[in-house]
């Protein structure tokens, strides 16, 4: 394995807005490699920075091991990028827009066909139609295939899946692992904490801190203390209860059931559940069922903020 | 079907849109009970947006009938918008506007007095302890605190009913959970349909309905639901009913 992405230090400010500090991370030769965080995280300046459309402020990077500053146009040959908006020409065909991208890197649709096939076959029957009357799973999967024509090194998608549906989203990450299959080395954005998992690694990101790089499963196996998913009927009326508990430390809802952890360091886990179960009865709750779990990405991702919503 | 409008909030009966040939809303009927929040689910084109419109009094039916609110939405558009709230996904207050300055607009679409602006414009921005920064540029707030404002804004005129449109789309984890309780508390006094991609957000609604093709394919509890599609989660009823086996992506 050798290093395709290397960031040090990396430091930018769009005015009074610090969009990235000291960012240090790097990404391995065919690693699927996920930048989760939320909206305002520097997911997007980090990309742009990479894809050299934007200079650092301070510090250094570089990709391929080419220097984003110096080497610019070098770089610029040898990457996809897919912008988090829709930036192919709306008045061109779906073959005319894959054609386009293919001339400016100085090739052709035919020498990039084996690589784009599995996703180009399904727009194919539209092919002939203009790239705005498409539905906004073809037009993700024709700039897929744009940024995918002249062969890249490296790929960089730029939340492809904001604002999809969950089964489509799910699809689009199974495309993903056949690409990196095929050796690619790719860098995607999220803000889908659930998508985590299909990363090889990921960085987690908030207001342009790094929160923690990693595999999935080392983030989740650090989270730093017993948690216990707690679920039954009237679950709003149960975290406000719990919440109440003289020893909870943080209660969250999490889909079915609501996530606790405790204060107190040094107590085990099934201690925690039997007190829960006889407190919760004791206020009249019914059927609770408590139990020990292991932390998720978002477990982690919340624990890792400090439990705290970004400030006004 | 005889609907008691009484205790329904929303009810729509064989509610279609065509356009041209294509048929974006197909003879769905549902309704939604008054103090609900009924999650509104479908893939992306299934024909969500669509049928919000036609509630809302935006977009006319091809044929059926609906009531939001008490009042028919072909016949009595302008109460129907007078009586909700609506919160798009994309983010609806004006970003060169002052916190302060975008209450009041809304205010004053809504016919308020000059006193009920004053008097929710205070509690707003105590709930969101946001007084000291009443001046400050709406662009000047994170996505989550927009999102939060925008949401009690919608709420401003004390509608009886509130749509949220995917509301906490890229917001941080910790804001997203803050936000379902802000909903479970306003669904004390307020019906909420509410659309999202977040399953995990789906579990958390009293009712779901999941859209297919421009069709109500499955509605009930999430309990209901699971149980229906012998699925751990509401994920994997959608996956099951967005994605039938063999059909393709």
């Amino acid at each position: 394995m050798s290093e395709i992405v290397v960031v040090h230090d990396v430091s930018k400010s769009f005015g009074r807005v610090r969009a990235l500090s000291d960012i240090s991370l790097d990404v391995q030769d065919g690693e699927l490699f996920g930048i989760v965080g939320p909206d305002g995280a520097g997911k997007t300046t980090l990309f742009r920075i990479l894809v050299t459309l934007l200079l650092p402020e301070s510090g250094t990077a570089t990709v391929l091991g080419l220097d984003v500053v110096k080497d610019y146009r070098e770089i610029r040959r040898r990457v996809g990028y897919m912008p988090g908006t829709f930036s192919l020409y709306p008045d061109l065909s779906v073959a005319e827009n894959i054609q386009f991208f293919a001339s400016v890197f100085g090739t052709t649709l035919e020498k990039g066909y084996d690589l784009i096939a599995p996703v180009y076959k399904q727009i194919e029957p539209f092919k002939d139609r203009r790239s705005a009357a498409l539905s906004g799973g073809m037009k993700q999967k024709l700039a897929l295939c744009c940024a995918l024509v002249h062969r890249p090194d490296i790929l960089f998608l730029d939340e492809p899946t904001t604002g999809v549906d969950a089964v489509s989203r799910r699809e689009f990450w199974d495309q993903l692992g056949r690409l990196k299959a095929s050796g690619l080395t790719i860098l995607v954005s999220t803000p889908y904490m659930d998508e985590a998992v299909r990363c090889d690694r990921v960085a987690l990101m908030q207001v342009g801190k790094l929160l923690a790089v990693d595999s999935p499963a080392t983030i989740s196996q650090q989270y730093d203390r017993p948690l216990i998913a707690i679920s039954g009927a009237k679950r709003y009326e149960m975290l406000l209860a719990l919440r109440e508990y003289p020893h909870a430390r943080s209660v969250y809802p999490f889909g079915d059931a609501l996530h606790y952890t405790d204060a107190r360091a040094d107590i085990e886990p099934n201690a925690i559940v039997a007190e829960l179960d006889r407190y919760l009865r004791d206020r009249g709750f019914s059927d609770v069922s408590a139990e020990p779990i292991q932390a998720g990405i978002e477990d982690s991702f919340m624990a890792l903020m400090g439990g705290k919503a970004e400030a006004a | 079907m005889t609907v008691d409008r009484t205790s329904t909030a929303i009810d729509a009966s064989e509610l279609t849109k065509k356009f041209g040939d294509f048929t974006a809303v197909d003879r769905i009927t549902f309704d939604v009970a008054i103090g609900e929040v009924f999650g509104f689910l479908g893939a992306n084109g299934a024909g969500k947006t669509t049928a919000i419109r036609m509630l809302v009094g935006l977009l006319e039916p091809t044929s059926g009938e609906g009531h939001v609110a008490g009042f028919d939405i072909i016949r009595q558009r302008k109460e129907i918008r007078k009586n909700i709230g609506y919160m798009s996904q994309r983010f609806s207050l004006y970003a060169d506007m002052t916190i302060r300055e975008n209450i009041r607009l809304y205010g004053t679409i809504y016919g308020m007095s000059d006193q009920a602006i004053a008097e929710g414009t205070n509690r707003l921005l105590a709930t969101l302890d946001l007084t000291e920064r009443a001046d400050d540029l709406v662009g000047t707030l994170p996505l989550g605190w927009k999102q939060k404002l925008a949401f009690l804004v919608a709420m401003l005129h004390s509608p009886k009913i509130v749509f949220l449109d995917e509301p906490t789309g890229g917001v941080d984890p910790v804001t997203r959970r803050q936000f379902w309780e802000m909903i479970y508390a306003a669904a004390k006094t307020t019906t909420i349909f509410v659309t999202t991609h977040y399953m995990d957000e789906a579990e958390y609604c009293d009712r779901i309905s999941i859209m297919v093709d421009g069709r109500i394919a499955a509605m009930g509890t999430p309990a209901e639901l699971k149980s229906e599609f012998n699925a751990t989660s509401v994920d994997e009823v959608f996956v099951k009913l967005a994605r039938p086996e063999g059909a393709p992506a």
